[in-house]
């Protein structure tokens, strides 16, 4: 599988992200936000960072980079395409994943290991993680709450579109295990057509024995079983 | 030129800062006097924040030599330390103080962005970044908005630049309610070989400004560093800059992919004194000159006056010297990343600085005068032994009563609630500490920030450290103990200590007994890098923290070290790993609390030495530690530092939600064995079977140790006595600043 991972002005996880997969032993090219071809890339990861500074709206700014075009057609067309962070930002943005994402409830960046538990196997990126397991990896940003209106919400749950959950350490999903104030504790969503992605948490951050902090290498597995 | 009746005077140097003695020397050098544009220029110049006026004597003492040294203090913007396997570190420390005491948020910010921008424009990429902060009373509501603002600021600037902020250090206490202080650590990765450098030369190369457009803010800044906090401060809120984390992270790329390129002659960034101090400090360097065209400078208003655009600080820019024929290139980069890139100037063999604007020649001065090293003013400071000093070494223990029966609890209860102590948890989770995946101390806590340098097997372990209670009781021997402590952090953490940055935050050196504190900081700091072969490689000096009202802050001279750890796997972490792990103290109890929290704070005596400390005992006992840790012999090693011994026994518990029961020592008063700061002291856990091998170890090293006890399941018990449950302990730990603070 060949992954690209658009860069933007400002985004800062495009090396994590591109050194991850590489780790995983497949190509990952960068897109610069400028250009318009994808690379014949099969799968496109928009990274975290903060795209145009973030001054607006996160994620505001870079749906209108040039790239962006192709990287909708591609969604469009059942491209897999998945946002971390201010890449899910920016894909809410565009549309191509329901509902917002706000400020954190304690109007705070907040930076710290959370424990995640995959909500179904009905998707590439959860398809054979363990239910009953509570992952451990990083969240680092200040507009993360999910939110969404109710008959999203029964959208969501009605087609299994929730990925992941905010879970305390035994798989609790539970209000003190919810970092940020996001709406039944989603960590992480999919599209109605299952090939757009999107989740708050870092696991490229959690890939490497080095760090001691490992759980996130088995979910970005998923994606290239 | 102006004609010589619209000259300022002497009365107009005095307001610009200068003295008398100054102004004349200006004339001699340039032969006539100088118009305003020039003055301002001397003025800031000259002033302590550029030319170290008043400490470079005493800095001049300090060992700068080591084998691994590629860049020493004084010859670039950060020093350079060669990690061996073809990488260098470019590390540097800095202050912010006096922007921070009045716009906490951009004076933070700010002061992120411009040390990160002195480690990338040597071509090194930032890896990891620290700050050490200091703060008055936490009970008033100014120390609160202080804090608020100031963590704020580091984390908005860092968490979008996308450097992990890794550690720190946060210190209260009532002598920085006036001025807080703001210390920004930053260090960064090259290919040795692959450094760029802050000069220029080659005649007819043109000269570049890049980056953010030129404004009026900051103008003054580096004077404004250079004189006392008071009432009117507020009044010099233009001289407090305003920070673009999305501009400085364009900038980084911008500038790694020009340097990267080889057509960089020279860049240096634009800090204290904006484009005159790059344009004199590059030119000294290379012993050219420049002729620039100020009307070329990109402005974000109209109109401004040629000395605006020379003091201006705005953030993220840069100066690039460019070699000629090679412009386009330049351009190509910064098109590319959306940011200016305008000529203003080319290099001439004249060795002076001439300044234009719309055609008309604006100011002509030599650059070699106006650096350190050149014309810049060097002084010898009177100094004097403060009254105080002699009052604090008759602190007596004996007129302090030790614990009663079952007091310790409160006591413990006490320090674990307070601010100095408790964790810093709610000031850590505001930075972005994970991205670059390279943090290796997330899950597994070590004394110093332990950080991975890709592309090869080593870390580099950094710390930043200063008790400035010690250092006020005793200038000289607590400075060598803020060495010490960082290198203690770092050995504890399984490096190797390498190099120090300094940050030298101290009140108005023109009173003596202030510089006599400057003076005895220098002194204990050259003794403990010589001991530690961890030579200075450069940092800077923030004179002027002190106010009319408080007087000046304790002396903070911050030491931020780096060490190198050669293979993952000779990591050290902190926390107690097993029940039934044996624990020890390496090194010797000492009935001592003098300058400890618990004597300052829990007892309120506020006049005692600094703590007990032989310099040789240290060496020794960080050589036994390096060694126990190079066999495997120890599941863990903590340093007791602020809060003595019960501190770091219940920090070693808490990530792991262990306990301990140990037993006293008979020979020490309770509160000295229990709550002293003595130095040179390490918790260290074993596992069982590692028993004998461990013994014998240290005692084939005459190393001093005790045996204090075993780690248990949950409760925290000292003589068989329960001194507080692990949960009731951690829940205070870990809550009581963000308490403090609402």
């Amino acid at each position: 599988m060949k992954f690209g991972v658009v860069v933007f002005p400002g985004s800062n996880c495009d090396d994590d992200t591109v050194g991850v997969i590489e780790s995983l032993g497949h190509q990952a090219v960068k897109l610069w936000h400028k250009e318009t071809s994808l690379q014949n890339c099969d799968f496109i990861i928009l990274p975290g960072g903060f795209s145009y500074g973030d001054y607006l709206r996160s994620g505001a700014i870079a749906r209108f980079s040039p790239i962006m075009d192709n990287v909708i057609k591609h969604a469009n067309d059942g491209g897999y395409l998945m946002g971390i962070c201010n890449g899910f930002q920016v894909l809410v943005e565009a549309h191509l994943l329901p509902g917002v994402l706000l400020r954190n409830n304690s109007q705070k960046f907040i930076s710290k290991n959370i424990y995640l538990k995959a909500a179904t196997n009905q998707s590439l990126i959860t398809q054979s993680l363990d239910l009953n397991n509570a992952y451990k990896i990083p969240i680092a940003h200040a507009e993360g709450r999910y939110f969404a209106d109710e008959k999203t919400l029964e959208d969501l749950k009605a087609n299994d579109q929730i990925l992941f959950y905010y879970c305390d350490e035994n798989g609790q999903v539970n209000d003190a295990a919810n970092p940020n104030g996001s709406l039944f504790n989603i960590a992480g969503i999919c599209n109605a057509g299952r090939n757009v992605i999107g989740m708050m948490p870092h696991p490229e951050r959690a890939a490497d024995p080095d760090l001691a902090n490992i759980d996130g290498l088995e979910i970005l597995k998923q994606l290239v079983l | 030129m102006e004609s010589n009746e619209s000259l300022p005077t002497l009365e107009t140097a005095k307001k610009l800062g200068l003295l008398p003695e100054e102004y004349d020397r200006i004339q001699e050098i340039l032969g006539r006097k100088p118009n305003f544009t020039e003055l301002s220029i001397f003025s800031v110049m000259w002033s302590e924040h550029c030319s170290y006026k008043n400490s470079i004597v005493w800095l001049k003492t300090l060992p700068k030599d080591s084998p691994r040294m590629l860049a020493k203090a004084g010859e670039e913007n950060a020093g350079l330390v060669d990690l061996g396997d073809g990488l260098g570190c470019a590390f540097k420390i800095e202050s912010h103080n006096h922007p921070s005491a009045l716009e906490p948020y951009q004076g933070a910010a700010t002061g992120v962005g411009g040390i990160n921008r002195d480690i990338f424009t040597m071509g090194a990429r930032p890896i990891a970044q620290l700050n050490s902060l200091r703060f008055g009373n936490i009970e008033l509501a100014k120390t609160k908005w202080l804090v608020k603002g100031v963590v704020k600021g580091i984390g908005d600037y860092g968490n979008a630049f996308g450097i992990p902020t890794v550690g720190g250090e946060v210190f209260f206490d009532d002598c920085y309610s006036t001025n807080p202080l703001v210390n920004a650590f930053s260090a960064g990765i090259l290919k040795v070989g692959k450094q760029a450098s802050a000069i220029s030369y080659g005649v007819g190369n043109p000269v570049f400004i890049v980056g953010s457009a030129t404004g009026k803010d900051g103008i003054g800044g580096a004077s404004f560093a250079s004189e006392d906090i008071t009432a009117k401060s507020s009044e010099k809120l233009p001289a407090v800059q305003v920070g673009d984390p999305f501009q400085e992270k364009l900038l980084l790329e911008a500038s790694l992919e020009i340097i990267e390129a080889g057509c960089v002659i020279g860049i240096q960034d634009m800090g204290a004194a904006g484009i005159i101090c790059s344009t004199s400090e590059m030119s000294a360097k290379g012993e050219h000159g420049m002729i620039i065209d100020l009307s070329k400078v990109p402005t974000r208003q109209p109109n401004m006056k040629p000395f605006e655009i020379l003091l201006s600080e705005s953030q993220e820019r840069m100066l690039i010297v460019v070699e000629k024929g090679r412009e386009h290139e330049a351009k190509k980069i910064f098109e590319k990343w959306d940011l200016n890139c305008e000529q203003i100037g080319e290099v001439t063999d004249t060795k002076r600085l001439q300044f234009f604007q719309d055609g008309q020649l604006v100011a002509d001065v030599p650059a070699d005068d106006l650096v350190l090293g050149g014309g810049a003013p060097i002084y010898h400071r009177e100094y004097r032994e403060p009254a105080y000093y002699q009052e604090f070494k008759k602190f007596k223990i004996d007129s302090v009563q030790d614990l009663e029966a079952g007091e310790i609890s409160k006591a413990f209860d006490f320090l674990m609630n307070h601010p100095n102590i408790a964790s810093k948890k709610w000031v850590a989770e505001q930075y972005d500490s994970s991205i670059g995946r390279a943090n290796r101390n997330t899950n597994a806590p070590s004394d110093a920030a332990v950080v991975k340098v890709h592309g090869s097997k080593k870390s580099i372990v950094i710390t930043v450290d200063c008790n400035s209670r010690y250092v006020n009781a005793d200038p000289e021997e607590g400075c060598a103990i803020a060495v010490a402590e960082a290198a203690r952090n770092i050995v504890c953490s399984g490096g190797v200590p390498v190099a120090i940055t300094n940050c030298l935050n101290f009140g108005n050196p023109y009173v003596p007994e202030v510089y006599w504190q400057f003076v005895g900081a220098i002194k204990g700091m050259r003794k403990a890098c010589l001991a530690f072969e961890t030579p200075v490689t450069g940092g800077n000096v923030s004179f002027y923290n002190q106010s009319s009202d408080e007087g000046p802050v304790f002396p903070t001279p911050t030491i931020g070290m780096l060490g190198i750890l050669e293979e993952a796997s000779q990591k050290m972490t902190l926390d107690f790993k097993e029940e039934g792990d044996l624990i020890y103290l390496v090194g010797e109890s000492v009935n001592d609390i003098a300058s400890s929290e618990y004597l300052y704070s829990y007892k309120g005596v506020k006049a005692s030495p600094s703590p007990h400390f032989v310099l040789e005992t240290e060496q020794k006992i960080q050589g036994g530690v390096a060694s126990l840790i190079q066999q495997s012999l120890i599941q863990s090693a903590h340093d007791l530092s602020d809060g003595g011994l019960l501190v770091a026994l219940a920090e070693s518990s808490f990530p792991r939600q262990k306990g301990f029961a140990i037993n006293s020592d008979q020979n020490i008063r309770q509160d000295a064995f229990l709550f002293g700061e003595a130095q040179s002291r390490v918790l260290v856990s074993v596992a069982p079977e590692k028993q004998v091998a461990f013994e014998a170890q240290l005692k084939s090293q005459t190393i001093p140790f005790n045996a204090l006890g075993v780690v248990t399941g949950h409760d925290f018990i000292v003589d068989g006595q329960i001194v507080s449950s692990q949960a009731s302990a951690s829940a205070s730990f870990h809550t009581a600043l963000e308490k403090a603070l609402n």
